[in-house]
């Protein structure tokens, strides 16, 4: 009995619990993807799924095209949102944790009625819905995303390692390009990670945006699951998983760093 | 010169990212059908969604939107609370590779967290409804919040504790009364992120509300934008929501304010008096 309650209040048991339920509830789940997406419909194993991706043209489209769209996407978040977040980086700090808090408070609304309100927006200056609307509608709703990581590396950075530099008779610009800039990839990467691929993937927006017309590889997805084709439902998430994994091992962004940068609050 | 630029162009991207926001504002004091369409200033919107002219489809939506919130982020602070005491306790391998997985669901698109769970209790024959989606929402919300408790507990100084335990605290006292107060910013931050995540949420609860028409309010508004429109009273609704999580967020950060300067005098004084 004594053992029991010693066990028990020892920290490092606490985190037992948590485990267990990341096992169900994160590893589970995912292995059942790659369950799911390597079986055909009989059960047994196949490849048939991701032969059908790649023979029908549908969906690989709509996957080059997804991809083609977050490229865009991310591009113009990081052009808009760098000097934004650069220009923060220099205010008083109490001054930009309110400009910062202004930028996410639109987060706070259902991303679906922001996305309806971008569509009445374009309906009001009778701007036609398609391409153009899709892609303003995704920059407006991950350009913060793309803000507050940068925003944050730039704040902590040394400043005395920019002094250093002046000292040593670098120009503004060779500031920039030679010290800034190469100490805020870590956030541009981490923006990076949270534009890319939920633009891949988002789906119910794209339709909203485009009245139908166009679709990303999210919709596709979800279409596949909700007519009944879990296996290459699966199929068609697994590969969205390794594209992910890709990203994450390419990009190393490590656990303790974007950890630390995620948090929005 | 170059700061009135810099102002100007923080301003213009404010207005692009409020532009959308400010016109629900705008015509939820008009009582058009149809977003965009002015038909004379009236207050009918805000009047109706509180006196019940509104559907009871969308009344239950919202219910459950605000029960599942709050259930998901309760449970999931409690959770993530216990689950960072005991990740910060273990040796460094664990540690990583437990804050690895914590990440998945973080870095995962909410798609494929929706997709991975539907999987999961449909091939566990769980049927579908209030269930799956709280513990669909716990799933989600709780790796946000072990997320803001961690940083607090990795800052902690571990000989406080110690120093409670040697004193004759039993683990549980010292628990309570000096790593609890410690985190309890990370837990409030934990809480106000899980329940925002959770409102919010769409895509997971899409896969996972099953087929007895469970609702909330993002999947209420999914199916009527297919429809063709927005339920007006959405538009009051929304501007509501706006509003309150406005003032909330002044109030904290004035109060943080407020609380970062007497901590600065405070710290003032220590220094003048120790100069004596």
């Amino acid at each position: 009995m004594g053992k029991l309650v010693k066990f028990f209040s020892r920290r490092r048991t606490w985190s037992l619990p948590y485990v267990l339920f990341l096992a169900v509830f994160v590893v589970a789940p995912l292995l059942l993807i790659m369950v799911y997406a390597f079986q055909a419909e009989d059960g047994g194993f196949s490849l048939e799924n991701f032969e059908k991706f790649i023979h029908q043209r549908e969906a690989m489209n709509t996957f080059i095209y997804s991809i083609g769209i977050a490229l865009i996407t991310t591009l113009i978040c990081i052009l808009l949102g760098y000097p934004a977040a650069y220009i923060l980086s220099k205010m008083r700090t109490s001054t930009a944790r309110v400009v910062v808090m202004l930028f996410i408070l639109p987060m706070w609304i259902n991303v679906l009625v922001r996305t309806l309100a971008t569509v009445a927006l374009f309906d009001f200056l009778t701007l036609p819905l398609g391409e153009g609307a899709l892609i303003f509608g995704m920059v407006y709703n991950f350009l913060p995303f793309m803000i507050y990581p940068i925003y944050n590396v730039l704040q902590k950075m040394d400043h005395s390692l920019i002094e250093a530099a002046e000292d040593l008779g670098a120009t503004p610009r060779q500031v920039f390009t030679k010290v800034v800039f190469p100490l805020s990839m870590p956030g541009i990467v981490s923006g990076i990670m949270m534009v890319f691929m939920p633009t891949i993937s988002t789906f119910a927006i794209a339709e909203l945006l485009t009245m139908n017309n166009i679709k990303l590889f999210g919709t596709t997805i979800q279409e596949n699951i909700n007519n009944g084709m879990w296996h290459y439902g699966a199929a068609l998430s697994f590969i969205m998983l390794v594209i992910i994994g890709l990203t994450t091992l390419f990009t190393g962004s490590d656990d303790e760093n974007s950890a630390n940068d995620g948090g929005l609050l | 010169m170059k700061r009135l630029l810099s102002k100007g162009y923080l301003l213009l991207l404010l207005v692009m990212l409020y532009a959308p926001i400010i016109i629900i504002a705008i015509f939820s004091f008009t009582e058009s059908r149809v977003l965009g369409n002015w038909t004379g200033f009236s207050t009918e919107l805000y009047t109706s969604l509180f006196s019940g002219g509104v559907s009871d489809r969308l009344i239950d939506a919202i219910q459950n939107t605000f029960l599942i919130a709050l259930t998901a982020a309760t449970v999931s602070t409690i959770l993530g609370t216990i689950a960072a005491i005991g990740i910060n306790d273990l040796r460094y391998r664990k540690r990583r590779a437990i804050n690895f997985v914590n990440n998945i669901p973080i870095l995962n698109p909410d798609i494929i967290t929706g997709i991975s769970l539907f999987l999961l209790f449909v091939s566990m024959g769980i049927s579908q409804g209030y269930i799956t989606v709280i513990l669909a929402h716990i799933a989600f919300c709780t790796p946000y919040v072990v997320l803001s408790i961690m940083p607090r507990l990795v800052q902690m100084n571990p000989n406080i504790y110690e120093a409670a335990l040697d004193l004759g605290a039993t683990p549980m006292q010292a628990m309570r009364r000096v790593i609890i107060p410690e985190i309890r910013p990370g837990m409030i931050s934990g809480f106000i992120l899980a329940f925002t995540l959770s409102i919010d949420d769409f895509a997971v609860t899409i896969f996972t509300n099953g087929t007895d028409g469970l609702e909330t309010l993002s999947t209420f508004i999914y199916a009527d934008a297919r429809k063709g429109g927005l339920t007006p009273e959405l538009r009051a609704l929304s501007t509501i929501i706006l509003v309150v999580v406005l003032i909330l967020l002044v109030v904290v950060n004035y109060r943080s304010h407020r609380q970062a300067k007497r901590a600065e005098e405070q710290a003032k004084q220590i220094k003048n008096y120790s100069r004596r």
